[in-house]
């Protein structure tokens, strides 16, 4: 049985413990509102990217040549897969399912018999799979979006990816990240971002097409294409870095909740055995007491 | 000149300008180009240069942009922008230092590539400079 000191001791730490996951959730929310609407700002300059680039490809692929970054190389021995995780831990299982589906990728493409090269964002992310693929990590990213996420931030990750394409390190390039639902809830999503995939919607296609045949451009298709592209890559990079930074407050958000619940569960049956203890303590001496009185 | 052209300028980070205005003048990559309401729906790409926004007659609002690209529509004009400062908030002294500084850059450039991505940011300087000196010329 533990001694009344011991029992203070611990619910003082708990205590203490648990104030800490209750500042650090508050933190997590306001971080957590900041990453939303962040997020809510983006979507106008991606949806009106996405839209030109739709009665853009709509006109450039009917003639056949597109610039490399749509069309692919050709083939699709080297992979590229960008894990997108955090730089700190304490997030739930946040960057533990990102790690799981990176390998799961990373699998099923070598049991394809491809090359697989890791790019990574976040510290934890890059010590996690270089653990079990210590070949596979070819560059890594840190410390991205701590004060607070830029665009720029996003054109130098993707700097790095058009530069590893055009020397023809790989093939094809996809995106991991999570995906923000709620704050409870995060989707690992597996986005693939070259070459890029035009929405192939023939329906939507055909509901738009007049519209997009009047478009004229200046200068050509292919020259505006070219331009648009890399700046899409970026947008895209971009857009997951924002869902993955708001995963992640949600994620830390929602851990701590339940750290502090568990720690008030904890401080409260230490409580408990502290007074029961206590109380047996008081009366054994009482009992010592009286014992010794009738000895006389 | 009843009707508006609904202006968008939009950066990646947010939603700049929304305004109806009557005509706003865009610096394609091949040659300025000035939208009114109902212009034919065309795409460009823009190179750095200043977009000036027109009430009536007047110029009211100047921004400088580091290129981007354009979607037109008969009622509407879409800017893309990545960089975009309102001319009145450019600084004189700090863009000519920029200016030393990227052509510093360039010198410095170790390879073809990182020297061509300093010269589109000398550029992009000189042209804030023009932008700048050619608004006190008016």
């Amino acid at each position: 049985m533990p001694s009344l000191k011991d029992l203070k001791n611990r619910i003082a730490s708990v205590k203490s413990t648990q104030k800490i996951t209750a500042a650090m959730k508050m933190v997590a929310a306001s971080k957590l509102r900041r990453a939303q609407e962040q997020a809510e700002a983006g979507r106008p300059y991606a949806e009106r990217m996405g839209r030109m680039l739709e009665s853009l490809a709509a006109n450039v692929s009917s003639n056949g040549q597109g610039p490399k970054l749509m069309t692919g190389t050709g083939k699709q021995d080297v992979q590229l897969l960008i894990v997108i995780s955090s730089d700190r831990g304490l997030c739930g299982g946040f960057n533990g399912t990102i790690v799981r589906e990176a390998r799961r990728q990373i699998a099923r493409l070598e049991g394809e018999g491809k090359t697989v090269k890791v790019l990574t964002v976040g510290r934890k992310g890059r010590d996690q799979i270089r653990r079990t693929n210590p070949k596979a990590v070819v560059f890594s990213y840190e410390d991205i979006g701590r004060k607070r996420l830029s665009f720029s931030e996003a054109d130098t990750i993707t700097a790095k990816v058009l530069e590893m394409y055009e020397a023809g390190e790989f093939d094809v390039a996809s995106v991991i990240y999570n995906k923000f639902k709620s704050a409870m809830t995060q989707i690992v999503t597996v986005q693939q971002v070259i070459p890029f995939a035009v929405s192939g919607d023939e329906a939507a296609a055909q509901d738009s097409g007049e519209l997009k045949a009047m478009y004229e451009f200046e200068p050509d298709e292919e020259q505006i294409l070219a331009d648009l592209l890399p700046k899409n890559l970026s947008i895209q990079v971009y857009r997951s870095l924002l869902e993955s930074a708001a995963s992640e407050q949600g994620a830390r958000m929602t851990a701590m909740d339940s750290a502090t619940r568990n720690a008030g569960d904890m401080i409260n049956k230490l409580t408990l055995t502290y007074n029961r203890t206590r109380q047996a303590v008081i009366t054994k001496e009482l009992i010592e007491i009286i014992s010794g009185a009738e000895a006389i | 000149m009843a009707d508006k052209v609904e202006f968008e300028l939009v950066s990646p980070e947010k939603l700049l300008v929304s305004q109806p205005v009557d005509m706003v003048v865009v610096p394609g990559s091949e040659g300025n180009f000035g939208v009114l309401a109902g212009h034919s729906p065309f795409i460009s790409t823009i190179r750095p240069g200043v977009i000036d926004i027109f009430e009536g007659e007047r110029i009211v609002d100047r921004i400088f942009i580091a290129g981007g690209f354009a979607e037109v529509t008969e009622t509407r004009c879409t800017v893309l922008a990545e960089q975009a400062t309102n001319l009145n908030d450019l600084d004189r002294a700090a863009v000519e230092q920029e200016i030393k500084d990227r052509g510093e850059d360039v010198e410095d450039a170790k390879s073809d590539t990182e020297r061509a991505a300093a010269e589109s940011r000398l550029a992009i300087a000189r042209a804030k400079l023009e932008a700048i000196t050619g608004a006190t010329a008016h």
